[in-house]
């Protein structure tokens, strides 16, 4: 076996990973070959990443075996890997601004060709040889987002490495900027390195890959060739035939109107706008949908709309007042609830215990307080209300919130902020994640609060409950609203290009569903 | 009853007791940890450790040196309460140093040129340096949010700026005057109405306003963890990004915090100034806004442990006379200080994240073994 001819480049073998009250990867069966590019795919929490930390040496397994090159190796350091010609580009950039191309890539390798003129040449030679175009003395803060990628994998390449990990690459590139990885990804293959590319992007994953694995819920369900599947089928692989569908039956839908922005723009601090003359409207029982590929401005709209970020231009009014100039406590207090999209950072305090993550963000409203004190017996009480109606599982109200899993965090803060008569909620990836049961307690939630009125803005990266849930769905392209598509007769795959700006056309769309194509899609 | 799991219960699951365990045993394992490394010191500077120790003990604990712990221990303790509430939302407030001097020295001023009768010229000294303190701290919270500086480094800078200014405003054509007799350059004295008198304790006098100490202490506790305020500002000193999520106003947040802290600061001086001083001189204790530091970081934060954490290094401070005697530097009590601080961040740290660690087992277990809220009373309610 290890001295075969064709040995792979990678081969993991009955890799398990426990964590406390999870098991992340079970039994996971990967053969990458020699000079393919290999996507690794499954939905959010699915244990991508997790084993690709083991294969680069930053978590070890319980259980399993690596393999590189035919011969088994254990990892303890990423420096192992790299020893091994791993090399990994993380999702978010590990870049110091205020350093040089050159001086990024050299730190922490300055042994192999010093930190001068040597190392520049080497620079060069690898830019030359994978045909891109980056200059090693710019300062890495004048570089756009494509071009800092290519610095991480410039800083992978330097080191050796001969096996690349790509941690979704394309969560932060535009849809040009992501052509161009592919395009680069290829030339990497041609000059015979092998890629591993962690997606959860069928488009992309079918456009570049070789070979996909397919993980759900920590074990590898198939491996496939690219060229041999359908995205339908991609998808059925990814979500399993047990995935309940997120659906909303009869409308609800009022002719109340809850909450509007018009003309809402946001500019970055470079004065860029990343929310641009965006309008729409959510009336009570309505769930309004935002499409996206995720870095086109839907964070900063939410943003906007809790009042976290400060508003260019347009207004926001919320039963019938403007409330563009009111503070997040002011909103909140008003009625506004919020399920953010990063609720270890944003939805929960994990070194406190629950009953005080319970109060968070209704910290100025009975039960949890009483005048200006804490009404502990209260919020306590009713934080074990919010346990049991929303199944929540865990021993006690005191634990850390640290110490339950992802779902179960998840269904707390969803308890707690359908708690309290809220009459907008904005809801951000809410079943990002989560195991699936938990899903669709929280899809049952929203669909029950929709009943009874609640209005509710969607934004999510998972575009069958996008579909599945949302009354009206509008498609964010660069901060734009660029399109309206009607949910009941749209299709995963026409909501994806619109996405992208592609259009609604294709061999996909026979009926035509989208309305409004977003002609505006190339321009800009 | 409606709490479902009542405190006693989870103590019982043994979730409660380890936790009591791991936040008394952690101070307790950081202090063995300095005593060793202190010891090894003293070994290697050619002293018999344990007969230094024991000296040490001895001395500390006549009483006349518990009358000094004591005293110093007031000052060290209101001290590290203030640098805690900086503390408590992630806000290092380096500057309780000048903010207590600069408060001292003006409401020492004020103390002696206003004479009022009993409770309201003490009253009057107190409340004007607690402002005094407030406003100079938040000098630098306003600082943070409008232009971005660090507190750190504006801290640092308006400590320098209060040493330059009190040497200036402390001058003989200013606001003091040369004691005759000596070159001592003092404010007016606060007249014997105004002072705060001392308790008598085994010969000597401790500070009258040792109680000022402890009710700041208890109010410290009350508004961190008792109301909404305090639960505003731990959660911004954990988690900004949650806080401003939950709509915590941040930048007030900061400012409030800063001179909260800085009035906390003004107290500082108020025991010697009100019961031995009775005026701002050269002499007046300098220094005691960086043990504070170290205090708040070794009593974590919480009254209760600055307490003892104050007792402890006034106790090391008066002890380390005694080192003298024996031929052995007292500076060896500052490596003994700076030990004890470092073993603490380092031991707590590390204990922090093995709670944590300690606790998803422990709910993993409890979840296994079907122990839930949700499971013990099914409701009707899930759907």
């Amino acid at each position: 076996m290890p001295n075969d001819e064709a040995a792979p480049a990678v081969r993991l073998t009955s890799i398990t990973k426990r964590f406390p009250g999870v098991v992340a990867n079970r039994d996971v069966n990967i053969t990458v070959r020699r000079g393919e590019v290999h996507a690794l795919c499954g939905e959010n929490g699915a244990g991508k990443s997790t084993l690709m930390k083991i294969l680069y040496g930053m978590q070890r397994p319980d259980e399993g075996t690596i393999e590189v090159d035919g011969a088994e190796v254990t990892f303890h350091t990423p420096a192992d890997a790299i020893a091994r010609g791993i090399g990994m580009v993380h999702q978010h950039f590990k870049l110091a601004d205020n350093l040089t191309v050159l001086e990024n890539v050299v730190l922490g390798a300055e042994k192999l060709h010093g930190i001068g003129a040597a190392a520049g040449r080497r620079i060069k030679e690898i830019a030359a040889q994978y045909g891109f175009d980056i200059e090693p003395d710019r300062l890495v803060e004048e570089l756009g987002v494509g071009d800092r990628q290519w610095v991480e994998i410039l800083k992978v390449l330097y080191r050796g490495a001969k096996i690349l990990i790509l941690d979704e690459p394309t969560a932060v590139l535009v849809p040009q900027e992501v052509e161009e990885l592919f395009g680069n990804l290829r030339d990497l293959k041609a000059e015979g390195l092998t890629v591993l590319f962690i997606s959860h992007k069928l488009d992309e994953v079918l456009s570049v890959a070789d070979r996909i694995t397919v993980i759900r819920r920590g074990e590898t369900v198939a491996t496939v060739a690219a060229a041999e599947v359908t995205s339908r089928r991609l998808a059925e692989l990814m979500v399993g035939s047990e995935l309940p569908t997120p659906e909303t039956r009869e409308s609800t839908v009022t002719s109340d109107e809850q909450f509007s922005v018009a003309g809402l723009t946001v500019l970055s601090p470079e004065g860029r706008a990343i929310v641009d003359d965006v309008s729409f409207a959510i009336h009570r029982g309505e769930i309004v949908g935002i499409a996206g590929v995720e870095g086109n401005g839907q964070g900063d709209l939410i943003e906007a709309i809790m009042g976290m970020r400060p508003v260019t231009a347009g207004t926001v009014r919320f039963d019938g007042a403007d409330i563009t100039n009111w503070s997040t406590r002011r909103r909140r207090e008003a009625g506004i609830a919020y399920i953010p999209e990063d609720r270890q950072r944003y939805g929960l305090v994990l070194d406190r215990p629950l009953w005080e993550n319970r109060m968070l963000g209704h910290q100025t409203r009975p039960p949890n307080v009483h005048g200006p004190w804490i009404d502990r017996r209260g919020a306590r009480a009713d934080t074990t209300r919010i346990v049991k109606e929303y199944d929540v599982r865990t021993p006690g109200i005191d634990v850390l919130a640290a110490a339950l899993s992802g779902g179960n965090q998840q269904k707390l803060i969803v308890g707690r902020e359908m708690t309290g008569d809220p009459r907008l909620l904005i809801a951000a990836h809410p079943t990002r994640g989560i195991d699936v049961g938990a899903q669709a307690a929280i899809w049952e939630h929203l669909r029950t609060a929709r009943a009874a009125g609640l209005a509710v803005l969607l934004v999510s990266a998972d575009l069958e409950e996008l579909i599945g849930m949302s009354d009206t769905l509008h498609v964010i392209l660069r901060g734009r609203l660029v399109a309206t598509v009607d949910v009941n007769t749209v299709t995963p795959e026409e909501l994806g290009s619109a996405m992208t700006g592609a259009g609604p056309d294709g061999a996909a769309g026979p009926d035509g569903t989208a309305a409004g194509g977003p002609g505006g899609g190339g321009e800009a | 009853m409606s709490d479902g799991v009542p405190g006693w219960v989870a103590i019982l699951r043994g979730l409660g007791p380890r936790r009591i365990v791991l936040r008394v045993g952690a101070p307790f394992i950081a202090l063995v940890i300095a005593l060793v490394i202190t010891m090894i010191v003293l070994r290697a500077a050619g002293v018999d450790p344990f007969n230094a120790m024991s000296s040490m003990i001895d001395y500390g604990t006549t009483s006349s040196s518990t009358v000094e712990i004591l005293n110093r221990a007031t000052g060290y303790y209101l001290s590290a309460v203030a640098v805690a509430i900086g503390f408590r939302m992630a806000l290092f407030n380096i500057g309780v140093d000048g903010q207590y001097r600069m408060a001292a020295m003006l409401s020492a001023v004020l103390g002696g040129a206003v004479a009022l009768p009993a409770p309201f010229g003490q009253i009057l000294v107190i409340v004007a340096a607690m402002l005094i303190g407030g406003a100079w701290a938040a000098i630098a919270g306003v600082l943070k949010v409008t232009r971005g500086v660090s507190e750190v480094i504006s801290t640092i800078m308006l400590n320098a700026i209060a040493t330059g200014l009190i040497a200036y405003l402390l001058n003989p054509a200013r606001l003091a005057e040369v004691r005759p007799g000596s070159n001592n350059v003092a404010t007016t004295p606060i007249p014997e109405s105004g002072r705060v008198p001392g308790f008598e304790l085994a010969g000597g006098t401790v500070f009258g306003l040792i109680v000022l100490a402890v009710a700041v202490g208890i109010a410290f506790y009350v508004v961190i963890n008792r109301t909404r305020f305090g639960y505003d500002l731990r959660i911004s000193g954990l988690s900004p990004t949650a806080a401003r999520a939950s709509g915590v106003d941040s930048r007030r947040m900061v400012v409030t915090t800063m001179a909260l802290s800085g009035a906390a600061a003004g107290l500082v001086g108020m025991p010697e100034l009100l019961g031995a001083s009775y005026q701002y001189s050269l002499n007046f204790p300098a220094g005691l806004g960086f043990t504070g530091i170290a205090i708040a970081l070794l009593g974590r934060n919480n009254p209760f442990g600055i307490g003892l954490a104050a007792l402890l290094f006034s106790f090391l401070d008066q002890s380390s006379d005694v080192l003298q005697l024996n031929d052995v530097p007292k500076e060896i009590v500052l490596v003994m200080q700076g030990t004890v601080v470092l073993t603490v961040v380092i031991v707590y740290e590390l204990v922090r994240r093995f709670e944590i660690r300690l606790q998803q087992r422990a709910v993993a277990a409890d979840l296994a073994a079907g122990r839930t809220i949700a499971q013990q009373e099914p409701t009707g309610g899930t759907a």
